[in-house]
């Protein structure tokens, strides 16, 4: 927790020092909102609040390939709500876990509908902590499929594939930190 | 590499500077996307709008009048919570609008409005709006805009499946969103007898088509789930009103989570004729419980509150035609009904589709006998059988549905803050504009009826952020205004709204404004305590009750000179206003008054207790800038110890100066 708390105000004062430098990046994410349209809560200025769960994971080396998949996938606005949400986050190295390709793929403007699809596969509405996560638990995904969760003695997989890393709580939701790409079962 | 916590969170703080330029500040464009087409909202100064928007005001407890399109205030009207602005709640003729058989309730959450309708179309006679804490249903008549009736719902709690009406304002629906153990029984149950022991109830309040008064008909016991919204059906569904319901999981605890764990809950369809049929031929049975029912009248300005102690209940289990469930994805929130009663539209607001759901295949599903098993001995339609299909992709987390009449739904978005328009029948998405920020509500004038008006759609917001000047940690409320009259929805305006505006509705001005009250007739006032001229003021000591019968009229108060009141009596100040012009209310306060002041309409009375707290002479005034001399309209009470001998004794206009002058008053003869 001490630590989640010094990660908090580093970035809150790296925020500070780099406001509004960056003209052409702020105008690129905006492109990426929902509904093809300028900005939404993500735009809002705001230093003080704890972050969101975009935020946070904005902030993480290790989630620039999810960041970057977010913003492609014109989520950034809808996760920067109020939520609840539980993110299940893929770092980097799951990504890189995928068949080469697939990312590069994925982040093409005609396969969106299939990236939100896989992000959407990663979140659910409510704060599902650790604790909770009950053997045998399945959840039902923002893109409307389940996953499901194991958890013998302890030991938490998603979809009997992928493992919790880290929980990080947000001021919207809670993000875990996974070690692998959830696939959304074929429809 | 490595993924431990700690390297993960001292990576974040290297990488943040790079992630922080991208949210940090607010793109140019900002502006010209969120800036609104204000010309469209502009009504010069001294012209009307074109609609009236009655507005829920949550947790304020009130109802709110809004012109359209110019987002301007009109009026807040005080429902389920104390007002000291014009002393509802705290007159003694306002008091028993808010008596529950919990004693005297002065808040509540209003969340719902339904405006009254004849042949499913608005008839301007009134409003309904639903109590959701202490369960209640309020009616506001639409020419004096005033509470004129609160009835409570016994069986129930968490009312917030409430209101919604039938096509001719027959019933007024309550349905409960917690389920509890009924009042009939054992109530004292352990909470995880959950199962065993809550239930769900839905009330079906019949309406005098005279006089508005409000009656619970007949009572629906259902399984234990929560109902959470409700819409009758209209032309050929008319007869059927259908229910959103979540929690079939039937949790008692953490339903965050527990209640989220079946992919679907049901739509539940009740054939009310059915119902009706039933209730009238005396089925069911009459339990005992006890409930407040507060009515307001016109002729003496008064209002008597009084419990009743019985309700029919038909329990559902014993009647199998009468109700079907439907399943519906996820928590089904909104449940709408499209204008031609074809279309049942279910909102999950954790689905990933909007399901709509179709009149005439529910009743072939029910003839045919094509079920998916039960629930709770109920019939659950098969869900293909009764679905017209599924609209595809439409957003996140879908919340409400409202209809232009030309085809067109506009649903609510919660979690993509947005409103996408969608056709009906082919399902397809047409449109979709963003809302400033997470919208709950949205609105179509007449969207809930069979013609609606159209024109515009407004979006009632949860979150406001930087929409406006920050007022420190609380922001105001919002809603915002967007044209819907070409293919493209346009922002034209965002307004201000107070407390939480949850539902609205719009209806047109027209259909209001002649109707609107101007004056109370003064010869019509039949309040015991009403002074219908300076010649029957007078000051009466009844025990410790002294009664002031008293005139207001620019720009005196009559008597304005009391004494006799001594320290351990209540003081009963009975203000009738004698105008008889419109807009010339008078108001009236007393220093150290433990309540509010009074704001009395032209030929009304209301009454204001004061109990004194220590000798003196104490003012009281208008409070209402009536006329020039407003600042003149005064008075003063004189306030002696328990003992004394000073005589009652009043007046205005009077000059002589005697400690104890006779009683009565020379001046107030006309």
């Amino acid at each position: 927790m001490k630590k989640i708390i010094y990660f908090a105000t580093v970035a809150g004062l790296a925020l500070s020092l780099n406001a509004c430098n960056n003209e052409s990046t702020e105008a690129k994410t905006s492109e990426s909102a929902p509904s093809g349209l300028s900005v939404g809560q993500s735009a809002v200025q705001d230093d003080e609040s704890q972050k969101d769960v975009v935020k946070v994971a904005a902030g993480s080396a290790d989630h620039s390939t999810l960041v970057a998949a977010v913003k492609q996938a014109g989520l950034v606005d809808a996760l920067s709500n109020a939520g609840p949400f539980t993110v299940f986050a893929p770092t980097n190295a799951a990504f890189d876990k995928l068949p080469a390709g697939t990312v590069e793929g994925l982040m093409k403007e005609d396969k969106k509908a299939d990236l939100q699809d896989i992000l959407q596969y990663h979140v659910y509405v409510g704060i599902i902590k650790q604790e909770l996560m009950q053997d045998g638990m399945t959840l039902g995904q923002v893109n409307g499929g389940n996953i499901t969760i194991s958890n013998k003695d302890g030991k938490i997989m998603i979809n009997n594939s992928t493992t919790i890393v880290a929980s990080i709580p947000a001021s919207n939701g809670i993000i875990h930190v996974i070690d692998g790409v959830l696939l959304p079962p074929a429809k | 590499m490595s993924l431990s916590p700690s390297k993960l969170l001292l990576n974040s703080a290297l990488v943040v500077a790079a992630a922080g330029t991208l949210y940090s500040c607010k793109p140019k464009s900002a502006e010209a996307a969120a800036g609104g087409d204000a010309a469209k909202a502009y009504v010069a100064p001294g012209k009307y709008d074109e609609f009236y928007n009655v507005v829920s005001g949550g947790f304020n407890g009130q109802m709110a009048i809004y012109g359209l399109p110019s987002g301007r205030l009109f009026k807040i009207i005080p429902v389920f919570s104390q007002f000291p602005e014009n002393g509802y709640g705290y007159s003694e003729e306002t008091k028993p609008m808010l008596n529950t058989s919990h004693g005297y309730v002065p808040w509540d959450d209003l969340h719902h409005i339904a405006l009254s309708t004849t042949d499913g179309q608005h008839d301007g006679r009134w409003a309904f709006g639903n109590a959701n804490n202490t369960p209640r249903i309020a009616r506001i008549n639409l020419s004096t805009f005033r509470t004129e009736e609160i009835l409570e719902i016994p069986n129930s709690a968490g009312n917030h499946s409430s209101p919604f009406i039938t096509e001719n304002t027959e019933y007024v629906v309550a349905g409960t969103r917690f389920s509890v153990p009924l009042e009939d029984g054992n109530t004292d149950v352990p909470i995880s007898t959950y199962k065993d022991n809550f239930k769900g109830t839905v009330s079906f309040i019949g309406i005098d088509q005279q006089t508005g008064h409000m009656g619970i008909d007949f009572q629906l016991e259902l399984p234990g789930v929560n109902f959470d919204l409700a819409r009758a059906g209209k032309g050929k569904s008319k007869d059927w009103f259908f229910f959103s319901c979540y929690n079939s999981e039937k949790a008692n605890t953490l339903l965050e989570v527990n209640a989220s764990a079946k992919d679907k809950d049901f739509i539940m369809a009740v054939n009310w004729k059915k119902a009706q049929e039933y209730a009238r031929a005396g089925k069911g049975k009459k339990v005992a419980v006890k409930y407040a029912h507060n009515i307001l009248s016109e002729k003496n300005h008064t209002a008597t509150s009084t419990i009743e102690k019985e309700v029919l209940v038909l329990n559902v289990k014993d009647f199998p035609d009468m109700v079907y469930f439907m399943p519906c994805p996820k928590s089904p929130h909104g449940c709408d009904t499209d204008p031609s009663g074809e279309y049942i539209i279910g909102s999950g607001k954790l689905a990933a589709v909007i399901p709509v759901f179709s009149f005439d295949k529910i009743q072939k599903a029910i003839a045919e006998k094509n079920y998916d098993g039960d629930y709770d001995g109920i019939p659950v339609l098969k869900y293909e059988a009764v679905l017209h299909g599924e609209v595809q992709k439409p957003g996140l987390g879908p919340l409400h549905t409202e209809f232009d009449g030309k085809g067109n739904a506009y649903t609510s978005m919660f979690v993509s803050s947005e409103i996408v328009k969608w056709d009906i029948k082919t399902l397809k998405v047409l449109d979709r504009v963003p809302t400033y920020y997470s919208i709950g509500h949205l609105s179509v004038p007449g969207g809930p009826t069979k013609k609606p008006w159209g024109k515009y759609v407004v979006a009632y917001n949860k979150i406001t952020k930087d929409r406006y000047l920050p007022t420190g940690p609380e922001l105001t409320q919002s809603a915002q205004l967007y044209d819907i009259s070409g293919d493209k929805m346009k922002l034209v305006l965002d307004f201000p709204t107070t407390g939480e505006p949850h539902y609205a509705e719009s209806i047109p001005a027209d259909i209001l404004m002649p109707k609107s009250k101007k004056i109370y007739k003064i010869e019509e006032n039949e309040h015991p305590y009403a002074a219908k001229g300076e010649g029957q003021t007078k000051v009466e000591r009844k025990g410790k009750e002294v009664h002031v019968w008293m005139t207001a009229i620019r720009s005196h108060l009559t008597p304005d000179n009391i004494e006799g009141v001594k320290l351990g009596d209540d003081v009963y100040f009975h203000v009738t206003n004698l105008e008889q012009d419109w807009d010339v209310p008078h108001g009236f306060a007393i220093k150290g008054a433990n309540n509010a002041e009074l704001l009395i309409m032209p030929g009304e009375t209301q009454t204001l207790k004061w109990t004194p707290d220590r000798t003196g002479v104490f003012p009281f005034y208008c409070t209402d800038f009536c006329s020039a001399l407003h600042q003149e309209m005064q008075g003063y009470i004189r306030v002696s110890p328990a003992g004394s001998n000073v005589a009652l004794s009043y007046g205005t206009g009077k000059t002589n100066t005697a400690a104890a002058a006779p009683k009565g008053d020379s001046t107030a003869k006309p």
